[in-house]
């Protein structure tokens, strides 16, 4: 299927000489929701600047539905909205005023009902004739996502979007991504709490100075790369792991107070029963236990330490 | 041409003004008739008619065109480095206008909101001293024509300053003492040849006359000359705005 956005041999490199972007390539899929993940100061905004308008380009190119975002910019940009990392807002205007103000910059005929309906999915039709500046964080977040989807955009870029919002307010707010995604918007999020790109997202692309190091579906990504743990938390300390366990993916933490078992959920046995047969015939006793799935962080911050 | 955008981005800063109308309107109209109080009437009163035009009606036309020059600047540097600087910028960058229509939207709310000041300010006047307006459309022509090319110059000072301190900083010392200097409460006429001749490399001086003109006939410069100033120093600032985003300078990383 035609790519909605194709990011080809992208680079940026700002006037201070720093270099943001390494010849990115990337396609976005119609519909999708894709996750771009990357510690901070990798170039997820400065990428997300570029297709948008607010940055330049130093070299490759992008396109929107085929079109070049420079040379065709009216066309992209009306099918584009922008979530900006950062909470800037008009303090001194009202939440209506300044949805209103998006749609008309998109040069959208008035849609009171259609405004109306978007402020109201976002918990906002109350606040509406109230001053931004004093709406709190989470509600300047959410003004902030009204005014991208003022003029009812195709594509919907979401950079930090639940940054500094409460755990209720951020499901919400997914509930909206959610929704929106099934109405057929494409939408590009960075996030810094990964648990959400694993909930939302259907393809992830982590970027980490400057370069794009995967871009992988989700499901796969995880099953690829995803490990679970049982952690057994002994009631004898251990100064070692006895012989009867060698050979087994075992190692002890915590000073020798857990003995933690990695191994794959995806294979036919996990080895549970076993190893814990094998515990009780060695005599090792244990006061609990806990699973651990590793999360899209494990697997996050393992690939970026390897990139690094 | 996205009308509706410029549309929205005129409209905001008309509303911005309404907000902020003690500062915008009621604040130049009293510093005005404290001029008229100053000149007009304490020294004024001492001052001998210029060219049959009483003091106090002569300087009429020079108070409205440095409110205009001061207004013009101040209003259109502050509409486009105010979202520079809290970040709402990205929202103009990112939506699907054209700088021309940037342009029209900030620099036509700009020259609107002191045009109606200038009108103001000559109702105003019209309460302290006689006025007369011979060439109304003349006086239309330069009210409008220096309100827009101030803006524009405002415009551009806006998207260059990068702290309020800039924003205060060429008004402050360029278009205030040009103005004084410019003939707002004098004819050039009365300087010594050699202030005289200086005088004449002043820009302001041009509009100040031409506007003097329009309303009792009288003029420093040429009112042909004047106009031609005029008309100079818009293609200059528009020449300027053009290269800002042709360029992307400071606004664009």
């Amino acid at each position: 299927m035609h790519p909605v956005i194709s990011v080809v041999d992208l680079s940026k490199t700002y006037a201070s000489g720093f270099q943001a972007l390494r010849r990115v390539n990337l396609e976005i899929r119609q519909g999708e929701i894709f996750a771009l993940l990357g510690p901070n100061g990798a170039g997820k905004t400065t990428l997300i600047n570029i297709i948008c308008g607010i940055a330049n380009a130093s070299q490759g190119r992008v396109s929107v539905n085929g079109l070049d975002i420079v040379r065709h910019y009216r066309a992209v940009r009306a099918l584009i909205g922008l979530v900006p990392q950062e909470l800037t807002t008009d303090a001194f205007e009202s939440v209506w005023a300044t949805v209103c103000f998006s749609r008309g910059l998109w040069g959208r005929p008035a849609a009171p009902t259609y405004l109306g309906k978007v402020l109201k999915d976002l918990s906002l039709w109350d606040k509406k004739d109230n001053k931004i500046m004093t709406l709190s964080g989470g509600m300047k977040r959410r003004v902030m996502i009204a005014k991208a989807l003022a003029h009812e955009p195709k594509i919907l870029f979401l950079d930090e979007p639940t940054a500094g919002v409460d755990v209720e307010l951020r499901k919400d707010m997914w509930g909206v991504v959610r929704a929106l995604s099934d109405a057929g918007v494409t939408i590009i999020l960075t996030t810094h709490y990964i648990e959400e790109a694993e909930l939302m997202a259907d393809r992830i692309g982590i970027i980490s100075k400057g370069e794009l190091i995967l871009v992988e579906d989700k499901v796969e990504l995880m099953r690829k790369l995803g490990k679970k743990q049982l952690t057994l938390h002994l009631l004898e300390q251990l100064d070692a792991i006895p012989a009867q366990l060698a050979g087994r993916h075992l190692a002890l933490a915590n000073e020798g107070r857990e003995l933690v078992y990695t191994y794959d959920t995806q294979a036919e046995r996990t080895g549970i029963t076993a190893l814990l047969r094998t515990l009780h015939e060695a005599g090792i006793r244990f006061r609990d236990l806990n699973t651990r799935q590793s999360s899209l962080e494990d697997i996050f911050v393992d690939l970026v330490r390897r990139g690094q | 041409m996205n009308w509706r955008a410029v549309w929205a981005i005129y409209t905001f800063e008309m509303a911005r003004t309404g907000r902020t109308l003690l500062q915008s309107i009621v604040s130049p109209v009293i510093s005005t008739s404290l001029y008229f109080v100053v000149f007009g009437a304490a020294i004024g009163s001492r001052i001998s008619e210029i060219e049959g035009v009483s003091y106090g009606a002569f300087i009429v036309p020079g108070l409205i065109m440095m409110m205009l020059l001061t207004q013009s600047t101040a209003n259109a540097s502050f509409g486009i480095y105010f979202p520079k600087f809290v970040g709402t910028i990205y929202e103009l960058l990112s939506a699907p206008i054209s700088y021309l229509e940037i342009v029209l939207g900030y620099v036509g709310a700009a020259a609107t909101k002191s045009i109606i000041l200038g009108l103001i300010i000559l109702l105003t006047a019209g309460f302290f001293v006689p006025i007369r307006i011979d060439h109304p459309v003349a006086m239309a022509g330069f009210l409008i024509l220096t309100a827009v090319s101030f803006s524009l110059f405002g415009f551009i000072i806006g998207v260059w300053a990068d702290g309020f301190e800039k924003l205060q900083v060429i008004p402050l010392l360029i278009i205030t003492p040009l103005t004084f200097l410019g003939g707002s409460f004098y004819s050039i006429q009365v300087l010594p040849p050699v202030w005289h001749s200086i005088s004449l490399f002043n820009p302001i001086v041009y509009l100040i006359s031409g506007f003097r003109w329009s309303f009792y006939s009288i003029a420093d410069v040429n009112v042909g000359l004047s106009l031609a100033a005029a008309a100079l120093f818009t293609t200059l600032c528009l020449g300027l705005v053009w290269w800002i985003f042709r360029t992307g300078y400071r606004l664009k990383s």
